[in-house]
């Protein structure tokens, strides 16, 4: 769920583009038996937790109350799943996929759409203060979503946008990290492809949609991975402004489902909610992966 | 197919003039090619007819219309650019058709222009092509091609064979000029490679630090050079100069300006010089000599001819016709 897990995939396909000298980088023989045996710790060591995550999410509740717990899945899949989908503990989980994915495709969509026309404008166009709004930008980069929480809150409050799918993406909306990759990035595009478009007749909107845009697919598919997967995993600021049930994203969802006091847990559910979590950012990175990869190691020419 | 007229044409970045006053009237159907050393402005000059820069004063005209605060598309130019400026997303046919698509003309014409364009620069196989799959010489056409669909009053190239090797040069630069022959488009092209300078132009403009030296045929350039910038810069191996004060017949010259072809060795001569090196190209020969002064002279002479030995002196010789006196400011005495 985390962004490292698709950055350790990227790297080994990665690799396979050039073809390597024997004996230099790829090892023969044993050498080649204990790199894959040290991978496949690795990986089992990783992938253990969520591996008994999905194992607690196929049992009953007793099962993984008595020690020892279980590390072969139940029978109770279907039950687990499905009642976590339709009621769960505050709101179906359903429900809060939903949101969170319609929060986390508005802040990764809005994100990219802001700042490639923020970069485009500060490259491209030369008007008074160009350089102040750089920097202002780029400020906004040492002040996460904590720092500003309060005043953000009292905003949002005045607009009346608490319990709001709004309320949820615009204060994430404007990102100075992406704003200063695409300002990299469209400083890397050559001078003449921007005149060549000027003489074929091209205005700056023309340009900036029929060119400037393709040429950034790969760099717009890999800050979509990345800020997906950041909106997906936002847990204050979804905490903070969410009241109403119907509105809780699944990140802040699964944390609420945890009882308070004397409750007893539904640690099936919340088993199988925490891996209906993860389904989504699984998705778009498996979806995004040949471009997302492109998009880190190589900018196209 | 236009007449192009820069009259006293000067920019400035600030305080720094980078192009004086130049003043030029291209006729229709010519084939003008700008040559200087790098940093003289000559693309920058290009760059203004195209639009691309601003003019601080004086005046364009492309076919008799002003065309100083006409926007680079209305300017009815096309322009072919160093390192191509292909656009790296689309096909070879996408990169032609852009600027006619930008022009709304129906689908039927920009696919019969195209075709036309592709079939002029045998890029016919490459339609679907993505720029970076063809080769430098290629790619090149394209950038041409794009230039020739839009079918302008005039072209302008921006060094558009300095990336390629040296045999594809000589090759591109023939086929250049034949295309805008057969065209008959006026042209603009800058480099600063004399020779494309020398056998594509039918008038060359030489640039020195933002000034013309001279406009003119390349031949009467070669051997009526106005400055000894021009006599410098035209011709390779380039002019020697010698002092003039050498040889007492000073009559306001500073310095006097020998092409290499029309210095001789011989029996008795006007200066004694020191045989440095030798470079013998197959069908003439390179004797590079120093006088006694230090002065460094180039003699050519063909193959044919007694080659001397290295540390001999020799005896230098030449027509007085073939002087060309350059006063100390550099200027034609």
């Amino acid at each position: 769920m985390t962004a490292q897990d698709p950055l350790t995939a990227a790297a080994t396909p990665a690799k396979r583009h050039k073809p390597l000298p024997d004996g230099m980088v790829e090892k023969r023989g044993a050498g080649l038996w204990l790199t894959h045996l040290g991978l496949i710790v690795g990986v089992l060591f990783i992938f253990f937790p969520i591996w008994l995550a999905f194992v607690a999410s196929t049992v009953d509740q007793q099962e993984i109350v008595r020690p020892p717990m279980p590390l072969i899945p139940g029978d109770k899949f279907f039950e687990n799943y499905a009642k976590a989908l339709t009621s769960g503990v505050n709101a179906p989980v359903a429900t809060m996929l939903l949101n969170s994915s319609i929060m986390a495709f508005g802040i990764a969509l809005g994100k990219i759409a802001i700042s490639l026309l923020s970069a485009f404008a500060i490259v491209y166009f030369r008007f008074p203060g160009r350089k102040m709004f750089f920097w202002l930008i780029f400020l906004t980069l040492m002040l996460p979503v904590e720092v500003r929480i309060v005043p953000t809150y009292e905003v949002i409050a005045n607009f009346g946008m608490l319990n709001s799918y709004q309320g949820l993406i615009l204060p994430l909306i404007a990102s100075a990290t992406a704003t200063f990759l695409f300002r990299q990035f469209f400083m890397t595009v050559p001078d003449e492809l921007a005149e060549a478009a000027r003489v074929d007749g091209a205005g700056p909107m023309r340009f900036f949609f029929d060119i400037l845009l393709p040429m950034s697919r790969t760099n717009i598919a890999a800050l979509f991975v990345i800020l997906f997967i950041y909106g997906w995993n936002q847990y204050l600021w979804p905490l903070l402004i969410t009241t109403d049930p119907d509105m809780n994203t699944i990140v802040m969802g699964i944390k609420q489902m945890f009882p308070s006091g004397d409750d007893i847990a539904d640690w099936p559910v919340i088993m199988a909610t925490s891996i209906l979590a993860m389904v989504p950012p699984v998705l778009v990175v498996i979806g995004m992966q040949r471009l997302f990869i492109r998009g880190l190691v190589e900018s196209e020419k | 197919m236009a007449t192009v007229t820069l009259e006293d044409v000067k920019k400035s970045y600030g305080k720094t003039d980078v192009i004086h006053d130049v003043d030029v009237n291209i006729a229709d159907g010519e084939f003008i090619v700008i040559v200087g050393p790098s940093g003289c402005g000559k693309s920058t000059l290009l760059r203004m007819v195209a639009g691309l820069e601003s003019i601080t004063s004086g005046e364009i005209r492309i076919d008799g219309r002003r065309g100083n605060e006409v926007e680079p598309q209305d300017r009815d130019i096309a322009m072919v650019f160093q390192n191509y400026a292909l656009y790296p997303h689309m096909s070879v046919f996408d990169n032609m058709a852009y600027g006619l698509k930008i022009a709304k003309r129906p689908k039927a014409e920009i696919a019969e222009r195209v075709a036309e364009a592709a079939r002029l620069l045998q890029l016919e196989p490459y339609l679907q092509r993505r720029p970076r799959e063809l080769s430098g010489g290629q790619r090149q056409r394209v950038a041409m091609g794009r230039a020739i669909v839009r079918k302008p009053a005039v072209f302008l190239f921006d060094e558009p064979l300095s990336n390629l090797d040296a045999k594809l040069r000589v090759q591109m630069r023939l086929e250049i000029k034949a295309l805008q022959r057969k065209l008959g488009v006026t042209a603009l092209y800058v480099t600063h490679d004399q020779i494309e300078a020398m056998t594509m132009a039918d008038r060359i403009i030489v640039m020195n630090a933002g000034v013309a030296d001279q406009i003119g045929a390349p031949l009467e350039v070669y051997a009526n050079p106005r400055t000894a910038f021009v006599a410098g810069f035209i011709g390779s191996p380039p002019t020697n100069f010698i002092d003039a004060a050498l040889f007492g017949q000073s009559d306001g010259a500073g310095q006097i300006g020998l092409r290499p072809e029309h210095v001789h060795m011989a029996e008795k001569g006007r200066l004694e010089a020191t045989v440095g090196s030798i470079e013998a190209l197959g069908a003439e020969t390179l004797i590079h000599l120093y006088a006694a002064n230090g002065a460094q002279i180039t003699v050519r002479q063909d193959a044919t001819q007694p080659i001397p030995h290295e540390g001999e002196t020799r005896a230098l010789t030449w027509r007085d016709t073939d002087m060309m006196r350059f006063d100390p400011a550099g200027r034609r005495v």
